[in-house]
């Protein structure tokens, strides 16, 4: 492949011995992908030095250094980690720092994230601590040439925002925030962005929900490909579109879609598909969301519900306030509880909106930084989970072994409320 | 593995995404993998429910599959395993992701693609496959 003199000095060792071994993954990676070259990325969103159990176990609780330099660069040799180079962000994190106790972590284990973290923060990566970083003020332009993590951020930045990036990993994310470097392949060139699959929509997707089960089928007709979805859609909100391309990238492993008439690179038909044919035309009616509901409730026997979880992704604070609302005052039934998930930054404008008192004062809690997924959490004895989220239901119920309910955000606060699942197929 | 006229052998030409050579018992499935919620890392384990592999582990197999899906925790996942013992010895896949180049570049174990043969139709759960990435070569016994 093709390096640059900046991007040979750095191999060679010349900008430092971190930035050397970021540059031999990135190559290893150029390699096994078949790049050519390399693109200059000014937004790298990851997960650096963060840990977990089995890392704290097999590095023996060591350094931040260690970590960074064994796991995130693959490097057989411990190096100092400098600040990073350009513009980076901390996505989702194992443990709310405030409220690690209600999550069963161990103090122990909130005191390595809360370590980890300041030694993040020092080498200039902000603590954003979130799967939606667009909503915690980090939103590329279009055509920006970004390196993220996060199948969910990764397919909005895509597809809504009209940035450039492919699914990245935590170690080519580590590393890019080092060098500025991410392989020039995929969703960084124009010929990659175009549709291969064209889905006609013949139902109305209106709510959240609706929108979420149309991604999941998606994601399961089209795999990693590019969907263009044609049809009579209303323009869906940023909620909306969060919840569909979470479910696409869960079910499939869809990175970019285009909505004709409202997504940036589909203006049209033509612009969607560009020089390609649609390999493949599908149809989503009455009887493809009804298998899909079915799909997502597959798991769902016993209607006795412990544990409602909102927030995957994050929840916005629209979400927020519609959860309150439909609270109404009230307070959840004494066998279940409820966590919403949401970044630090939409909780610092909840707790200011009176919101999470709210919440609160009904017996639930809202929470940051992790999810029930990510975090390996629930709580204690929970057997059955109640979702709004189809990515968090195609998830949490093999990971944790529960059984699980999908609907509505008011079927889930409904179950709250009653203990009881009362969800209908639309 | 015996030398027996009867035996069937297939030489399959690849492109190598991670070098190295390995050989092992194949485990194919015709559906693409979920690195991160999709696999127990540290025994190599499939968990994602409705998944034809569920419940089986890639631990020290040539695992041959359409290419990798889900999240981007993928590398991660795979990275994890090959930390606690559990990665496959040798990785066939005919989708290239960044998911899957990243995850076979930490996974350190021999890996091919770009196959002449679609290694899915050649290739069966039981047979002994040795991945010579670097020659970019891959010799199939059939088991019998």
């Amino acid at each position: 492949m093709q390096l640059s003199d900046t991007e040979q000095a750095m191999l060679e060792g010349q900008q430092g011995r971190a930035r050397q071994k970021a540059m031999e993954l990135l190559v290893r990676y150029a390699q096994a992908l078949g790049a050519e070259r390399f693109v200059d990325t000014t937004n790298v969103a990851g997960v650096p030095g963060s840990t977990n159990a089995f890392l704290q176990r097999y590095y023996q609780g060591a350094a931040y250094e260690v970590i960074f330099s064994r796991f995130d660069l693959d490097s057989d040799e411990v190096v100092e980690v400098p600040p990073v180079s350009v513009h980076s962000c901390h996505l989702q994190g194992g443990v709310d720092p405030e409220n690690w106790q209600i999550l069963g972590a161990s103090p122990a284990a909130a005191e390595s994230h809360r370590a980890s973290e300041q030694a993040t923060a020092r080498r200039g990566i902000e603590i954003l601590k979130t799967c939606t970083p667009y909503l915690a003020g980090n939103v590329p332009k279009r055509g920006e040439h970004c390196a993220w993590m996060e199948s969910s951020a990764v397919v909005y930045c895509n597809s809504v925002l009209g940035a450039r990036t492919n699914t990245e990993g935590r170690e080519s994310t580590s590393a890019a925030m080092l060098t500025g470097k991410i392989p020039d392949w995929g969703f960084h060139r124009d010929e990659y962005r175009f549709g291969s699959h064209r889905i006609l929509i013949e139902v109305p997707v209106q709510s959240v929900m609706d929108w979420g089960m149309l991604g999941y089928f998606v994601g399961e007709a089209v795999g990693e490909r590019i969907p263009v979805l044609t049809g009579a859609l209303a323009p869906p909100d940023l909620i909306r579109h969060k919840h569909f391309g979470a479910a696409a990238a869960s079910s499939g492993g869809v990175e970019m879609y285009h909505i004709v008439g409202i997504t940036p690179e589909a203006a049209s038909l033509e612009q969607a598909f560009g020089p390609r044919r649609p390999l493949e035309t599908l149809s989503y009616g009455a009887a493809e969301r009804r298998r899909t509901y079915d799909t997502l409730n597959a798991r769902g026997r016993d209607t006795h519900v412990d544990y409602v979880m909102l927030g995957c992704p994050h929840a916005a604070l629209e979400q927020i306030e519609e959860a309150c609302r439909l609270l109404d005052g009230r307070h959840i039934s004494e066998n279940c509880n409820l966590w919403i998930f949401t970044s630090r930054s939409v909780r610092a404008l909840a707790d200011r909106q009176g919101l999470t008192s709210i919440i609160r004062k009904a017996g639930g809690q809202l929470l940051t930084d992790t999810c029930s997924a990510i975090g390996q959490a629930v709580p204690p004895g929970t057997k059955v989970v109640a979702l709004d989220s189809a990515k968090q239901a195609h998830y949490l119920p093999a990971m944790m072994g529960l059984e699980a309910w999908f609907g509505s955000t008011q079927d889930c606060i409904g179950a709250a409320l009653t203990g009881r699942w009362s969800g209908q197929a639309p | 593995m015996s030398d027996h006229a009867s035996t069937v052998r297939i030489i399959l030409k690849a492109r190598k995404v991670v070098g190295g050579c390995a050989e092992g018992e194949a485990l194919v499935t015709r559906q693409t993998i979920s690195g991160w919620g999709g696999v127990e890392a540290a025994t190599g384990t499939i968990i994602e429910t409705r998944h034809e592999l569920r419940g089986q582990s890639f631990k020290d197999k040539v695992l041959v599959f359409p290419g990798a899906k889900g999240s981007s925790g993928w590398s991660g996942v795979f990275h994890v395993a090959r930390l606690a013992g559990a990665a496959p010895r040798a990785m066939i896949f005919n989708e290239m992701t960044t998911k899957i180049a990243l995850g076979a570049v930490v996974t350190r174990a021999p890996a091919v693609t770009d196959l002449d043969r679609d290694p899915l139709e050649v290739i069966a759960t039981g047979d002994w496959v040795k991945v010579d990435a670097d020659r970019g070569v891959v010799e199939v016994v059939k088991r019998r």
